[in-house]
């Protein structure tokens, strides 16, 4: 409890920019009266470049509220072309919201509206006649927990396809299959039992599983929502390592809970913080000479 | 550490032997409660076993039946006199009883439906008439009460010259024990010795089949519906409460129900299989629904996650994931469901099933009645020997219990995954 109000307090200070005389004196504010504070706030302004060139994806305004939760406030970012962006913040900073708003992963939770926009090649995927089958089929995703199939490792990756109707026969299928999980790494040590279940393999296999499974079918953009929370370090390095090899043919947006993984596969990094799209910038800069306050409390360890 | 104060490693040895005589205590009664209710069952089961593996066995006459070809001149098979015929091999077995009075107690030793198995002999093979044949015949159930043992020499039932004639016909082994296949290949008879279960067993099965094919997919259809598709408002909320509210309702309401709709407004058969399955479905959806959104509920969301990501539809997250990670589940409430409806005899009664049928159904819309119904009929009857078949018939509803749970577990073993 002692953190989050360090969080909010520091977090309302640089909101309102100046001090006034309750806020000198934080410490007997009731706590209750925090949110209400909060609602009145506008939402920060980002620091950093929140823009790239020719994006793949452009988010412009985005809001998120569940219920009456205002969830994320008023982000605008972009997803480049061939790069790993990586979502860092505190819990509860609203990055898996966002991430799950690229594709529209938010709409099966009730009560969650989502307003502005998010571009995927010019096109707003919020718009009315967009279906979302075809758009997850565009932006994959791999989620925190391996989640494979109760089936076998071939029908795990084979599945995709078949439900889109990528091939046209079994042969095209089993290359689909081959490619897909050579391409994340798990041919070689899957190859003689794919007709085992996805369930009997190790943690690590199947987070690789589960990413051959989304690359199967093709996306141009990559989700990951703090893909290696539930792997150990060798497990880690490898589909870090496989993250950086993603890169030449996929755009990747990454959150994760560890900010030297944050360091070592991304380009650019945004820094979430209640809600709030703090500050972007390329990943050495956020990490070397991060220029909002928040941002260097939080990657020096001053909380989080 | 305190010089007054006790150490928690203490305090926590002292509280130790409470805690492990409490958890003692909590096994016991666990185990007691087990062993309670197997005593229970055991004496259930003893006491039906033991009244009711009699009716597997039937006291039978043997016969010199002589098919006189005078008998069948008329040509007419199946009108044919055949009480005469039995009568005629009991008064030659017999030639010391002439008076009239004499003549019929004797042939009330032999079942009255012995004559039809004549028939039905006849009928199968013309090649009988003119020969003669050693034939077993049923005896009349007082006779196989007082071989089994059940009815005393002295209950009056029996006359002495009739106990001396069963004595004459035993001692020279022609009055004998043989299974009882008329139990199982016959259907009601107000003659204990010619009743049979079969006509309730079809009828159960018939039953059963209607029930089945409408409350599975019904329910399962409803609780995919509320589970993943309904949205969350006044009204799911109205209709999940009466959901629950049904499962609790009488099951002699539905029977009402039954009456008044399906018979009455409908006008559909009277003691018909597909209105008594439709009347158990009622009964039954409930439970169904109720197990299978539990079920649905019980799929983790990282597998709905899983088919949403690589962009499978609503459907075909349902469809391929959902629905077969939930298939045990929902197969678990139904066969719940569908043993409550096998014992059930209230609702029945109400729309005609308790009628009494001899004739063995043959389709949906055919006079019936059902195993519960039928032992409710047979306890209702006077007769000594309908008590054995009582209990036999209840060991029929149990073994179709048993086949019935079995065939459940079998499928649920064969959808079931593992993560």
């Amino acid at each position: 409890m002692e953190t989050a109000t360090e969080q909010r307090t520091l977090f309302t200070k640089e909101e309102i920019g100046v001090t006034t005389p309750e806020d000198s004196k934080p410490q007997h504010r009731p706590e209750k009266t925090l949110p209400a504070d909060r609602a009145q706030d506008k939402p920060a302004p980002t620091v950093g470049k929140p823009f790239v060139d020719n994006p793949r994806m452009a988010c412009r305004h985005v809001n998120v509220f569940y219920g009456d939760k205002h969830a994320i406030r008023d982000v605008s970012l972009d997803i480049g072309r061939n790069q790993v962006i990586a979502m860092i913040g505190p819990s509860g900073c609203g990055k898996s919201t966002f991430i799950r708003c690229l594709n529209r992963m938010n709409d099966t939770i009730e009560g969650c509206r989502v307003t502005g926009e998010i571009l995927l090649d010019g096109q707003n995927i919020y718009a009315r006649q967009v279906d979302v089958v075809p758009l997850r089929a565009q932006v994959g995703m791999v989620f925190q927990k391996p989640n494979p199939f109760p089936k076998s490792i071939y029908d795990n990756v084979a599945y995709g396809p078949k439900i889109h109707g990528l091939a046209r026969n079994r042969a095209e299928l089993d290359e689909i299959v081959e490619t897909s999980l050579q391409r994340a790494g798990l041919w070689d040590e899957v190859k003689d039992r794919l007709s085992h279940a996805g369930t009997s393999l190790s943690g690590g296999q199947q987070q690789r599983l589960c990413i051959a499974r989304t690359i199967a079918v093709g996306p141009e953009v990559i989700l990951m929502d703090e893909p290696c929370s539930a792997l150990d370090p060798i497990a880690t390095g490898k589909i870090e390592e496989l993250i950086d090899e993603l890169r030449r043919q996929y755009s990747i947006a990454i959150v994760t809970h560890s900010m030297q993984q944050a360091a070592r596969v991304s380009q650019r990094t945004a820094y979430f913080h209640l809600g709030d799209l703090i500050e972007v910038g390329r990943t050495e800069q956020i990490f070397t000479t991060p220029r909002h306050k928040l941002t260097q409390d939080y990657i020096t360890g001053r909380f989080g | 550490m305190n010089n007054g104060k006790p150490k928690t490693i203490e305090i926590v040895q002292r509280s130790l032997v409470r805690r492990y005589r409490a958890e003692r205590r909590f096994r016991r009664m666990g185990l007691g409660a087990i062993v309670l209710s197997l005593v229970f069952l055991g004496f259930l089961f003893a006491s039906i076993v033991g009244n009711g593996y009699t009716a597997l066995f039937q006291t039978q006459v043997q016969l010199d039946i002589s098919f006189d070809p005078e008998t069948f001149a008329t040509g007419e098979l199946a009108n044919a006199d055949y009480p005469r015929l039995i009568k005629e091999a009991l008064y030659k077995a017999f030639p010391q009883v002439t008076a009239r009075g004499e003549r019929r107690a004797l042939t009330g030793l032999v079942s009255s439906g012995a004559a039809f198995q004549l028939r039905q002999m006849v009928l199968a093979d013309r090649s009988l008439i003119g020969t003669r044949r050693s034939i077993w015949l049923p005896a009349d159930d007082d006779v196989d009460m007082l071989v089994k043992g059940h009815l005393s020499r002295q209950a009056g039932r029996l006359s002495e010259a009739q106990l001396a004639w069963i004595g004459q016909l035993q001692s020279q082994g022609k009055l004998a024990k043989h299974f009882n296949w008329t139990l199982f290949t016959a259907g009601d008879s107000r003659e204990p010795e010619l009743a049979g279960i079969l006509g309730a067993v079809v009828g159960s099965f018939y039953t059963l089949l209607v029930t089945l094919a409408l409350s599975f997919p019904l329910g399962v259809a409803t609780a995919v519906y509320l589970e993943e598709f309904a949205p969350r408002s006044r009204w799911t909320d109205l209709i999940e409460v009466n959901i629950n509210n049904l499962a609790a309702v009488p099951s002699i309401v539905f029977g009402l129900l039954g009456l008044a709709v399906f018979l009455g407004a409908f006008g559909m058969p009277r003691s018909a299989p597909v209105v008594g399955g439709m009347v158990l479905t009622l009964m039954t959806l409930p439970t169904i629904i109720i197990a299978s959104r539990a079920a649905l509920q019980a799929v983790p969301p990282s597998i709905r996650d899983a088919a949403l990501g690589v962009g499978a539809s609503k459907m075909q997250m349902i469809l391929h994931h959902v629905l077969p990670l939930a298939l045990p589940g929902m197969l678990t409430g139904t066969i719940i469901g569908m043993a409550r409806a096998l014992g059930e005899t209230a609702p029945l009664l109400m729309i005609g099933m308790v009628a009494f049928i001899v004739d063995i159904p043959g389709g949906f819309t055919d006079p019936a009645t059902v195993l519960p119904v039928q032992i409710y009929l047979w306890a209702d009857s006077p007769e000594r020997a309908f008590v054995e078949r009582t209990a036999a018939a209840t060991l029929a509803l149990l073994a179709f219990l048993i086949v019935m749970n079995g065939l459940a577990v079998v499928l649920r073993r064969r959808f079931e995954r593992r993560w």
